[in-house]
């Protein structure tokens, strides 16, 4: 296991490596995306209170929970950059910040398209809204602060450190609408007990949420090569590719 | 020794130019005449939103004096000494932090009182008021000191220095227009401060430590 990833965490072999997985997460994420819009828009039951307008928590649900998934994973990334160095630690940290922003801005985008049929408003200033606000202006200060830094190594290790410092955002998010009362519902689904939620609509929700996920490997996988070829572009390895591909990948 | 003769250098240099303490106070003042004058002079509207003009006034302020804790000494190559002195680097960091609170922080707080009456903040609310700011602004501080020494090699650190610093201000920011608000409609607000205290300790101890990494990166 160890050796694995410690080969994993090098350049030519991580390089030769992610594009196989990125075609497996890929066709995977395009099929689960299928079955989960198919169970979501079609096949599950319109709700007995909402309608059709429900529908939205398809796309507004998985990308709230990516949004979040995807900052921690730059701050745990950015602090194993920080504590051991690991260049692609830094990579996935700088690589992860637009897709996080951009799922940030489509949950919040969704919430407010769903919120005005159902709240009457496009935006209210509760606790989860505002906090999911913040967020994407900690997103927007990774992305920022890495594109202002000329020197590829520095900025990404800056970049880390702030993912670092914001993570303390991401438990007042999550929280958020238990300890403030606030117009955003509660949670429906936890881990522990039973759902409040039916099956015909949580089975397509799960398979959204998987395929959010999926896909987000997908780019990050993509992102991160082309990140990788940039800082490495003086390397052997990626004259090698550029050069005789083939005879590169056989070495490898 | 090094870190007395940090603060001692920064308050020299505060005297020495006293516009760095007196210029973000007259902006504080001229962000807090704006208000009236854009949104509306009635007494009642005033009162609601005095609270959150107040610490807005504050957060903006402070952002702008954030720059003189590693920029001036960046430039003139002091910040290197700094760096390879054998005092340890977070220690220095926290010398300027210090260094900084007592510079802008002070003045703000003597000056408060005064500024809350225009304000029409009632009297009630003026213990909250300084207590937040006692308890709020060495947050604001330390924070800052992330930002700006995430920034110090840059050209134009100065907006992408605001976009790296207030979301993170936003607790403060909430917590003390919360007490603030409850105070002048005599409601506790013990638990308010409880929090900007606990805001305070966690970001003085750590924020030492996360700006003195932030500066090597930085600089290197």
């Amino acid at each position: 296991m160890w050796n694995f990833l410690h080969r994993f965490a090098s350049p030519p072999y991580f390089y030769r490596l992610s594009a196989d997985i990125a075609r497996w997460t890929g066709w995977i994420c395009l099929g689960l995306l299928g079955a989960g819009l198919y169970g979501g828009l079609i096949a599950a039951p319109p709700d007995y209170q909402q309608g059709d307008s429900y529908r939205i928590i398809f796309v507004h649900v998985p990308s709230a929970w990516m949004s979040l998934f995807i900052y921690t994973a730059m701050a745990v990334a950015g602090g194993i950059a920080l504590i051991w160095r690991i260049k692609m630690a830094e990579i996935v940290t700088v690589a992860s910040a637009p897709i996080g922003a951009s799922f940030t801005f489509l949950a919040l985008v969704t919430g407010s398209l769903w919120g005005k049929p159902m709240w009457g408003t496009w935006w209210v200033w509760d606790a989860r809204l505002t906090s999911e606000l913040i967020l994407l202006f900690l997103y927007f200060g990774v992305i920022a602060l890495s594109l202002a830094i000329e020197d590829r190594r520095t900025a990404s290790r800056a970049a880390a450190i702030l993912c670092v410092v914001g993570v303390v955002n991401i438990p007042i998010v999550h929280y958020s609408v238990e300890w403030w009362s606030t117009l955003h519902q509660g949670p429906t689904i936890t881990k522990f007990s039973a759902p409040s939620i039916h099956l015909s609509m949580l089975i397509p929700l799960l398979s959204m949420a998987v395929a959010f996920m999926l896909f987000y490997l997908t780019v990050l996988l993509f992102r991160m090569r082309c990140e990788l070829l940039e800082r490495e572009r003086h390397s052997r390895w990626v004259r090698e590719l550029a050069l005789e591909p083939e005879a590169a990948v056989r070495r490898v | 020794m090094a870190f007395t003769a940090v603060i001692r250098r920064d308050l020299l240099l505060a005297i020495r130019h006293p516009a760095q303490a007196i210029d973000p106070l007259i902006f504080f003042l001229l962000v807090i005449a704006l208000f009236p004058l854009g949104a509306s002079p009635r007494r009642e509207l005033l009162e609601l939103v005095a609270p959150g003009v107040f610490w807005i006034a504050a957060l903006l302020s402070t952002l702008l004096s954030l720059e003189r804790m590693f920029r001036p000494d960046f430039e003139d190559g002091s910040l290197d000494l700094m760096l390879a002195s054998p005092a340890p680097l977070p220690l220095i960091v926290l010398a300027k932090i210090i260094a900084h609170w007592l510079v802008t922080a002070i003045p703000l707080l003597l000056a408060a009182p005064l500024f809350s009456l225009l304000l029409g903040l009632p009297t009630t609310a003026l213990p909250a008021l300084l207590a937040t700011l006692v308890l709020g602004t060495p947050t604001l501080s330390a924070i800052g000191a992330i930002g700006v020494a995430l920034t110090t090699g840059l050209q134009r650190g100065g907006v992408l220095l605001s976009l790296l610093v207030l979301p993170l201000y936003v607790p403060v920011l909430v917590f003390a227009t919360g007490a603030i608000s409850a105070a002048a409609n005599d409601l506790p607000f013990t638990g308010q401060i409880y929090i900007l205290g606990a805001l305070a300790a966690l970001s003085c101890t750590l924020g030492a430590f996360v700006a003195a990494a932030a500066l090597k990166i930085a600089t290197s």
